[in-house]
């Protein structure tokens, strides 16, 4: 079992600001000699405002512990908990409304739906929490506006760089004010300059509005912008070097 | 020569990997997002319809198939503009009379104005064509997205049905059923037909939905709190829909055929309603001797199914151009 315990929000146990928790999760896929344990016993605690990296190579559970730190998928043991709610133990429902409510998410390969316009993607986690359509349309521009795309409104994601259409992803997680923003290699498709200015953005963001971010890369450029490093191998995580100051 | 064969002579200094940087990285401009904006703001938008109208509109066949499908949908709901004769009076004393005024086709072997009755006979063809396309899309759509985005049980379960129907010849169930029945109206040929003829779209739209569902997109509504159902219509279907719509086109012109041939057998629709099938079975009598009267029914028939293949083609390369390219 590993437990991380350095960095803002994990000093003297659960702070006020720890927004995101879990403890002792393990997740295995498969059954007898096919079992898989893509995470073996992770402990984390995010603080409000914190942009926590996790690195680590291509299967090393990545994915598998920001699906379970979203409600995406249900851990085997332990525990996880997102804001006042304590997902292992809530009913489906419970855990389709804390997704809706708490939690933004950015995907690698953008994740926008292709016959919907920038801004109606934007709006969609809006639409979820039945936002009324004046109040949507203001905070679809601001969001938008805030990456940098106020111009492209109206453009689907196939008229779109790549740099732009994560850009469109990063205000679709975060139109909704969620409390945690988690994402899954959001610069692993882009080309390096792209990749930093959207990580930079991400920062930025993220400090702004108080959310408490995970965010997965194997890019070692990108672990400059973190808060907090943290190393993942094998599903077992450990504290990584901070980065350079 | 220069000592690191990395060096670029006279362009910029190759920076010193950092510790724990595997490679080197080219030196990169620093500008502002706007850098890496490769659209410009000012292009128009448009959407994958926008597209497709775009590729279509340009094509002959487009304007060809569109004026013959308008042409018939105009005379099925307004036969009157076209005729002012009733289909249903006939004259004996007239029975196979060559073209003359007011009467361009001649007349059949029962003295009625062919000309009338093509026109009158579109309305059924168009009718039952319709209804068994619209029928169709939705029972088909409905099992085949249920199959495809469920998965498990459900698809096994509805995947064997679907087998089990797909192996049923439409026209030979269509006769089975359609000769128990009395009251033969068009929506009951249409109902027929769609009963047995389901099965093409509810495959296609599995697989299509199989292949959506598994998109990243996909992960990410749900990631936003959307339910499965929402995700399945909001997402899902809406983003299949392009093969549907091609192969629904293509089912019509099948299913105008399909009712011609069982009005033709003489269990479509009955003898009172003025139908193309009905008039090319009657035809049937006088091939030999007066093969014209065949000609208007079946051209009519033929006309209309040509106009909805066509007009399948020419949606399915506006909206799969790599098919095209072949």
């Amino acid at each position: 079992m590993t437990t991380v315990t350095t960095g803002p929000a994990a000093h003297g146990g659960a702070g006020p600001t720890t927004v995101l928790r879990c403890t002792d999760v393990t997740r295995t896929f498969g059954r007898g000699t096919g079992e898989v344990h893509a995470l073996r016993g992770v402990s984390l605690a995010v603080a409000a405002g914190e942009l926590v990296v996790v690195r680590g190579p291509s299967g090393s559970g990545k994915t598998t512990l920001l699906n379970v730190l979203g409600g995406l998928d249900v851990p085997t043991s332990g525990r996880v908990r997102l804001g006042e709610r304590e997902l292992t133990t809530a009913d489906p429902d419970e855990v389709l409304a804390a997704r809706r409510d708490e939690v933004g998410y950015v995907f690698q390969s953008f994740g926008l739906v292709p016959v919907l316009s920038a801004a109606e993607n934007v709006e969609v986690p809006l639409r979820l929490r039945r936002t009324p359509a004046g109040e949507r349309a203001a905070r679809v521009a601001e969001a938008l506006d805030r990456v940098g795309l106020a111009g492209h409104a109206d453009q689907r994601p196939d008229e779109l760089s790549g740099g732009q259409q994560q850009r469109v992803g990063i205000a679709r997680a975060l139109v909704a004010r969620p409390r945690v923003l988690l994402a899954d290699e959001p610069t692993g498709q882009l080309d390096s300059a792209t990749g930093r200015r959207v990580m930079d953005l991400l920062r930025e963001l993220v400090h702004d509005d108080g959310v408490a971010a995970v965010v997965t890369t194997h890019d070692p450029e990108l672990v400059a912008r973190a808060d907090r490093v943290l190393d993942l191998h094998d599903g077992l995580l450990r504290d990584g070097a901070t980065p350079a100051a | 020569m220069p000592e690191n064969r990395y060096e670029n002579p006279g362009g910029p200094a190759r920076p010193t990997p950092r510790p724990g940087q595997e490679h080197f990285t080219a030196p990169v401009d620093e500008g502002g997002l706007g850098a890496v904006d490769a659209v410009r703001a000012d292009d128009a938008p448009t959407s994958l319809w926008g597209d497709a109208w775009h590729a279509m509109r340009r094509r002959w066949l487009f304007w060809v198939s569109a004026a013959v499908i308008v042409l018939v949908i105009l005379v099925a709901a307004f036969p009157g503009l076209f005729t002012s004769i009733d289909p249903r009076v006939c004259d004996l004393s007239k029975a196979l009379q060559g073209p003359q005024a007011g009467h361009p086709f001649g007349f059949d072997r029962q003295g009625c104005d062919i000309y009338s009755r093509t026109v009158y006979g579109a309305r059924s063809s168009v009718v039952v064509g319709v209804l068994a396309t619209v029928m169709v899309v939705l029972l088909g759509t409905t099992i085949g997205a249920v199959a495809g985005y469920y998965g498990k049980w459900f698809d096994t379960i509805l995947s064997r049905i679907t087998d089990i129907f797909f192996a049923i010849p439409l026209v030979l169930a269509a006769i089975v059923i359609m000769s128990v029945t009395a009251d033969r109206t068009s929506f009951l040929v249409a109902f027929v037909l769609a009963l047995f003829g389901w099965t093409q779209i509810a495959r296609i739209t599995r697989g299509t939905v199989m292949s959506v569902k598994n998109n990243e997109f996909v992960t990410a509504a749900r990631s936003l709190g959307m339910s499965r159902g929402q995700i399945l219509v909001q997402h899902v279907l809406p983003n299949s829909s392009a093969p549907i719509i091609v192969y629904a086109t293509v089912a019509l012109g099948q299913f105008i055929v399909a009712e011609a041939t069982l009005s033709f057998l003489g269990i479509g629709l009955p003898p009172s309603v003025v139908s193309w099938g009905g008039d090319i079975s009657a035809a049937q009598g006088a091939i030999r001797t007066d093969p014209e009267i065949l000609l208007y029914p079946a051209g009519g028939l033929a006309l209309t199914v040509l106009g909805f293949m066509m007009m399948g083609d020419v949606v399915r390369d506006a909206l799969d151009p790599k098919a095209r390219k072949r």
